[in-house]
């Protein structure tokens, strides 16, 4: 279903007239109200009243997480705090959080773009969402609920946690939709599985799976051991939430991107270059509708391409693939770049490997070594120890040849490698440089 | 004349072994034999016990990875050339040995080897032709 047929499915030049429009009051605003975009368009020697078309975009100097977190806490905000009614922040386990502020209207809009997203997805106002991401300053469990909502689904708040309860209320309440991140959802299985409850005999039809990037693999697993149909959705609390741009069930191919609200770009993110579409880059993000938290030219760190082609479910905006990897996610091991997302997909080659993983990075008289921790599943484990040691060559061996670099792999026992918060913890550098 | 024994993967972390002896020894579960075949990384344990049923289940709800795996339990004369004997008829008959390790108890007169080979049926042929003797599970784990 798509649940805002008219904006959904606007002939292109339509769009960009709204684009443009929305775009030139968002930039009059910011300037006139927050002093960072002011100093930065000053400097560039740009005034809003210059950008007459789409592509004066790419003039304008881009927005970078450290200049939100230069602006702490809410140097950032377009509105006085009279106006602002939920505030957000990023959990800062990188460093200082980033805080996000939404007036009443940013709060309906999101409303809006997670009910067309959950629409998308598959969810109608029959269904019962199970929304199993976390509530609180994270954007993902107020996002999908505020979206629920306004779909008329019924929500079950359940937040993150508390997993044996969560099987419990899939059992008994029957939800039809899931949404979590997937690495929790995957964790939902195995909690069930334990538990022995089969995700078969529940009543899941459609899975809406983000907040931390994910594989084609990883799709085929959740949807067996789930037992529905899972899409991806994206967003990040900088810019939104979740609703930014989110995938259809009818095609599972590329998340079509509100772009009534948000214009991304991509671009080469050594020279800032802006890319045509199809081509791999960073994905910059220009907010057009938001009132708190407006942001320009934002730097997501997210690698992806854009797809225009027509899609089988009628939107007509843009697709962004899924997110390959992350430009601070990007790990260069002895000189060669190394997504964790190519890991994942080496493990889900070797049949029985469970995609839990992580990646240890030491450095040893000046040399890099990359260790990769596996979880021995059942299917996989042989009491032969010279199997187990064919099984870690193996894995050695695809990685050489995948990523061009080797790795250490060692074999780990299952639930050992460390989950945090329902996020698995893919990476740990401990290099100085 | 199969018995079965339990395999169980562990991480070379300091405490894990006596980790599984904890749990089987909560468990009420008696090790009959014992062999630890380790990497510098992992290891495997491989046990017989007198409840292997019991022993799976609750290593499993532990969150460990087990397997159960057929052996062959075989008497040895307990002298000179005892083991001797049976490892070159197997070699004669062409059977590889994956690994062997001893039982704790004689029987009789004679020490117990537990066997895992690649063929295990045909082992148990041979070794049987050649007179040699073959203790069933149900006997070896009360033994």
């Amino acid at each position: 279903m798509i649940y805002n047929i008219e904006y959904e499915t606007m002939p292109r030049e339509a769009l960009e007239s709204i684009q443009l429009r929305r775009l030139q009051a968002t930039l009059s605003r910011v300037y006139a109200t927050v002093p960072f975009y002011r100093r930065q368009f000053d400097a560039a020697g740009i005034s809003p009243a210059d950008i007459q078309s789409l592509s004066d975009l790419r003039q304008l100097p881009f927005t970078t997480k450290q200049d939100l977190r230069d602006n702490y806490p809410f140097g950032m905000f377009a509105v006085p705090m009279d106006n602002v009614v939920r505030i957000h922040a990023s959990s800062g386990t990188t460093g200082q959080p980033t805080v996000v502020g939404y007036t009443a209207r940013d709060i309906t809009t999101w409303a809006e773009l997670m009910a067309r997203a959950l629409a998308a997805g598959g969810a109608t106002r029959g269904d019962i969402i199970h929304n199993a991401y976390g509530y609180g300053l994270f954007t993902g469990g107020l996002g999908v609920h505020y979206g629920a909502e306004q779909l008329g689904a019924s929500v079950i708040p359940v937040s993150g946690g508390n997993t044996k309860r969560q099987v419990i209320i899939m059992r008994d309440f029957g939800p039809s939709i899931l949404t979590a991140t997937p690495s929790y959802a995957l964790h939902l299985a195995e909690a069930a599985e334990e538990m022995g409850v089969a995700f078969k005999d529940l009543h899941f039809r459609f899975g809406v799976f983000g907040a931390e990037p994910w594989s084609e693999n990883m799709r085929r697993e959740m949807e067996e051991k789930l037992n529905l149909k899972a899409v991806d959705i994206y967003g990040l609390s900088e810019v939104l939430g979740p609703g930014v741009s989110i995938e259809c069930h009818e095609a599972q191919n590329g998340l079509h991107f509100f772009e009534d609200h948000f214009i991304p770009e991509i671009i080469d993110p050594a020279t800032g270059e802006t890319l045509p579409y199809g081509e791999p880059g960073e994905l910059v993000i220009t907010s057009i509708t938001k009132e708190a938290f407006p942001v320009i030219r934002y730097r997501t760190r997210d690698i992806t391409t854009l797809n225009p082609e027509p899609c089988i479910c009628g939107r007509t905006m843009v697709r962004m693939n899924k997110v390959s990897g992350r430009t601070d996610d990007m790990l260069i091991i002895r000189g060669v770049n190394v997504f964790p997302s190519q890991i994942e997909s080496v493990l889900m080659e070797i049949e029985g490997v469970e995609p839990h993983y992580q990646m240890e990075v030491d450095r040893k008289d000046n040399l890099d070594i990359l260790t990769v921790s596996v979880e021995v599943s059942e299917e996989i484990f042989s009491d032969e120890v010279k199997e187990l040691q064919r099984l870690s060559a193996r894995i050695e061996k695809d990685i050489k040849e995948t990523l061009g670099v080797s790795a250490v792999v060692k074999l780990a026992e299952p639930k050992s490698i460390t989950r945090s918060q329902g996020k698995a913890v893919r990476v740990i550098d401990r290099r100085e440089m | 004349m199969k018995a079965e024994q339990i395999s169980i993967f562990l991480e070379n972390k300091a405490g894990r072994l006596s980790e599984v002896t904890g749990i089987l020894s909560d468990a009420g579960v008696n090790i009959r034999a014992l062999s630890l075949a380790d990497t510098t990384d992992f290891g495997v344990l491989r046990l017989i016990v007198d409840d292997n049923a019991k022993a799976e289940q609750t290593l499993k709800n532990m969150g460990f990875t087990v397997r159960k795996t057929r052996v062959v339990a075989v008497e040895v004369r307990d002298q000179p050339g005892g083991l001797h004997e049976i490892l070159d008829t197997l070699f004669q008959a062409g059977i590889n040995v994956e690994y062997m390790y001893a039982f704790v108890q004689q029987s009789g007169n004679n020490a117990v080897m537990i066997f895992r080979f690649d063929n295990l049926d045909e082992a148990i042929r041979v070794l049987t032709e050649n007179g040699i003797a073959i203790i069933n599970g149900a006997e070896l784990y009360t033994m």
